[in-house]
């Protein structure tokens, strides 16, 4: 045994990666909660391909076909409605871990110097699963999917001058056709899933450079023992192997059993209207986009004012852009001297604060008819556009306040 | 000299090494994003459509597919077409200035050829969503107690009066599009086509 991995080793760097990155990488020691969320999405990002092989054995991307075949799957197909409620949660539940595994990041600053580039080729990920979930979700053929890539396509259409070519060039015809059913076929099973494990696996490289973060915000590598070791770092196996085990389990508890006995979950993560054939001339009453999108949806429609000689549709679609173009640089519109939220003072707390509720709201509003009133006083449009411009402040202003906030003495080794 | 090596030369040809093979990747990739644009077939599809609106009552509305797109044809009451000049000023574009949304013959106070039938496609300006038709007036449509009737889009919210005139203060930024059409009888039309006359006017 030894013999052969000595043998492997003259041709390939097997010990050496085994070592550098898990045997002998020291990960800090006070890992809690909410550093299971990477491990989370690497396991969701495997489920969702291997799932992903199977349903395209028996699913047909074609306008005539695409519906009845996902039925045939849920129906005819053995063990086939397991598979495709596998993926059509897992899409869900991706978005959910992200979501904590980019809060956690914001909790404990681990988007600052000297991880920038993690945190930059994590938004890429973000993006390109964005791509990914909006081209899978046209692949029913629902009513749904239809008009709801109507709109999105048609957001391209709002760029001045080149934005009909764009939108035409996207499409592969002047609707939404079979055209466009077979290309989103071709990016969600084979283009972008190939560009995310690339990019996961830079992310994890990028990581393991500069070491990982903790949420003391403490820099391990500055104190070390003797033979170079972090004295507050543990190597990744055994210690966070078994752990992240434990945390994977408990996941896929919770996870089967929405897949088991919830897996539309009242509408959230699959629409109701997503049930009946694309019909190109009836609008479902609300388009309502998957519910990961929908923050960003109420940013697009709570432009409704016209200014600087700009439509209202074009400040909405900038908008919505930049609510996600705006992650890329939150590593240098953070200027507080500490890390974590631990040291920093009551200002950025409650910002932290103020921007996880705008954003659970504009989610719900999300969902809503702009004009109903579901909150209180007034319709939910002007709802939409107090939480939009809270959700800008909260990155616009960052720089200031991270200046003035008042932060407490950082220890020099991590508390438990 | 001949261990040396002549950095300029070195610099000047890997530059031009670099830049003759960019205009290949440039070449390389044409075919490829070109084979994305809509296809021979996808362009000959958007052939005319021909109604037969003899069945269509007053105040009703009918939807045929043109170019895998909803076209709505309603036969305006007198009251429907009443309403319109009252809203003139609560409109963005009321009279119908911006001529890429509608054909020259129907650039006028009703978007239409003969006043009662309205013809549009049912499309949003805003994001291209379908919108419903609320032609019941007050408070029984559910628009509020001032509505006189018309269209409202349920994903962003944009209301379009009984010619498809857009409201001020809504997303969508224009009005709701005219597409060519010709009576071929007073039951039958055609619609994406137009007569040559008609053409030349819109030249």
């Amino acid at each position: 045994m030894e013999k052969l991995l000595a043998w492997i080793d003259d041709r390939f760097p097997l010990t050496k990666v085994w070592e550098e990155h898990l045997a002998k990488y020291y990960a800090p020691k006070n890992f809690n909660f909410w550093y299971y969320f990477g491990i989370l999405a690497t396991v969701v990002l495997v489920m969702q391909i291997f799932t992903g092989i199977f349903l395209t054995m028996h699913y047909k991307p074609d306008t005539e076909l695409a519906f009845a075949s996902v039925e045939y799957i849920m129906r005819d197909v053995s063990w086939g409605w397991l598979i495709r409620y596998l993926h059509s949660t897992g899409a869900s539940f991706f978005f959910i871990v992200v979501y904590l595994h980019m809060y956690r990041a914001m909790l404990y600053g681990s988007h600052r110097k000297p991880r920038e580039l993690v945190w930059i080729i994590g938004v890429i990920i973000f993006v390109a699963l964005m791509a990914e979930s909006f081209m899978g979700y046209l692949l029913p053929w629902g009513n749904m999917s239809y008009w709801g890539a109507q709109v999105i396509i048609s957001l391209f259409d709002a760029i001045p001058v080149v934005g009909p070519i764009l939108s035409e060039w996207v499409r592969g015809d002047f609707v939404i056709a079979d055209a466009t059913l077979n290309r989103f076929f071709a990016f969600h099973v084979i283009a972008i899933p190939l560009v995310l494990v690339v990019l996961v696996f830079v992310h994890i490289v990028a990581l393991h450079k500069v070491g990982s973060n903790n949420p003391d915000g403490i820099e391990i590598k500055k104190k070390k023992d003797a033979n170079g070791v972090p004295l507050d770092g543990i190597p990744f196996h055994p210690y966070y192997t078994v752990k992240d085990l434990v945390g994977v389990i408990v996941f896929l508890m919770v996870f089967t059993a929405v897949v088991f006995f919830a897996p539309e979950l009242g509408g959230w993560f699959l629409e109701h209207d997503n049930f009946v054939p694309a019909n190109i001339l009836q609008t479902p009453p609300e388009i309502v986009p998957l519910w990961y999108f929908t923050p960003y949806y109420s940013i697009l429609r709570a432009n409704t004012v016209n200014f600087l000689y700009v439509d209202a549709k074009v400040w909405g679609v900038i908008f919505m852009g930049l609510s996600i173009m705006v992650f890329f640089f939150l590593p240098w519109l953070d200027r507080s001297p500490v890390k974590s939220i631990r040291y920093r003072g009551w200002i950025y707390k409650s910002a932290l604060a103020i921007f996880v509720v705008a954003f659970v709201i504009l989610g719900y509003l999300g969902t809503k008819s702009p004009q109903a009133i579901d909150l209180i006083l007034f319709p939910n449009v002007y709802w939409a556009q107090i939480f939009t411009i809270l959700y800008f402040a909260f990155f616009a202003l960052m720089p200031w306040y991270t200046k003035i906030d008042k932060t407490k003495p950082v220890p020099e080794r991590v508390t438990k | 000299m001949s261990e040396g090596v002549d950095r300029d030369k070195r610099r000047f040809l890997t530059l031009l090494t670099t830049g003759v093979g960019a205009i290949g990747v440039g070449f390389a990739t044409t075919p490829f994003v070109l084979s994305m644009t809509p296809s021979a077939r996808a362009r000959a599809a958007g052939a005319p459509v021909e109604v037969d609106i003899s069945k269509l009552e007053s105040g009703q509305m009918m939807t045929v597919e043109w170019r895998g797109k909803p076209v709505w044809i309603v036969r305006r009451t007198k009251e429907m077409l009443d309403s319109l000049p009252p809203l003139d000023p609560q409109l963005s574009d009321p009279a119908s200035k911006n001529a890429d949304q509608q054909p020259p013959y129907a650039q006028n106070p009703v978007r239409s050829r003969k006043p009662e039938l309205l013809v549009l496609v049912g499309i949003c300006t805003h994001l291209g969503c379908s919108p419903s038709q609320k032609f019941q007036v007050g408070p029984a449509s559910g628009m509020g107690d001032n509505w006189t009737g018309g269209f409202f889009c349920p994903c962003h919210g944009s209301k379009f009066d009984l010619a498809g005139r857009v409201f001020k203060g809504v997303p969508a930024p224009t009005n709701l599009v005219v597409p060519p059409y010709v009576f071929l009888s007073d039951t039958r039309i055609l619609v994406g086509e137009e007569k040559n006359d008609d053409k030349k006017g819109a030249a």
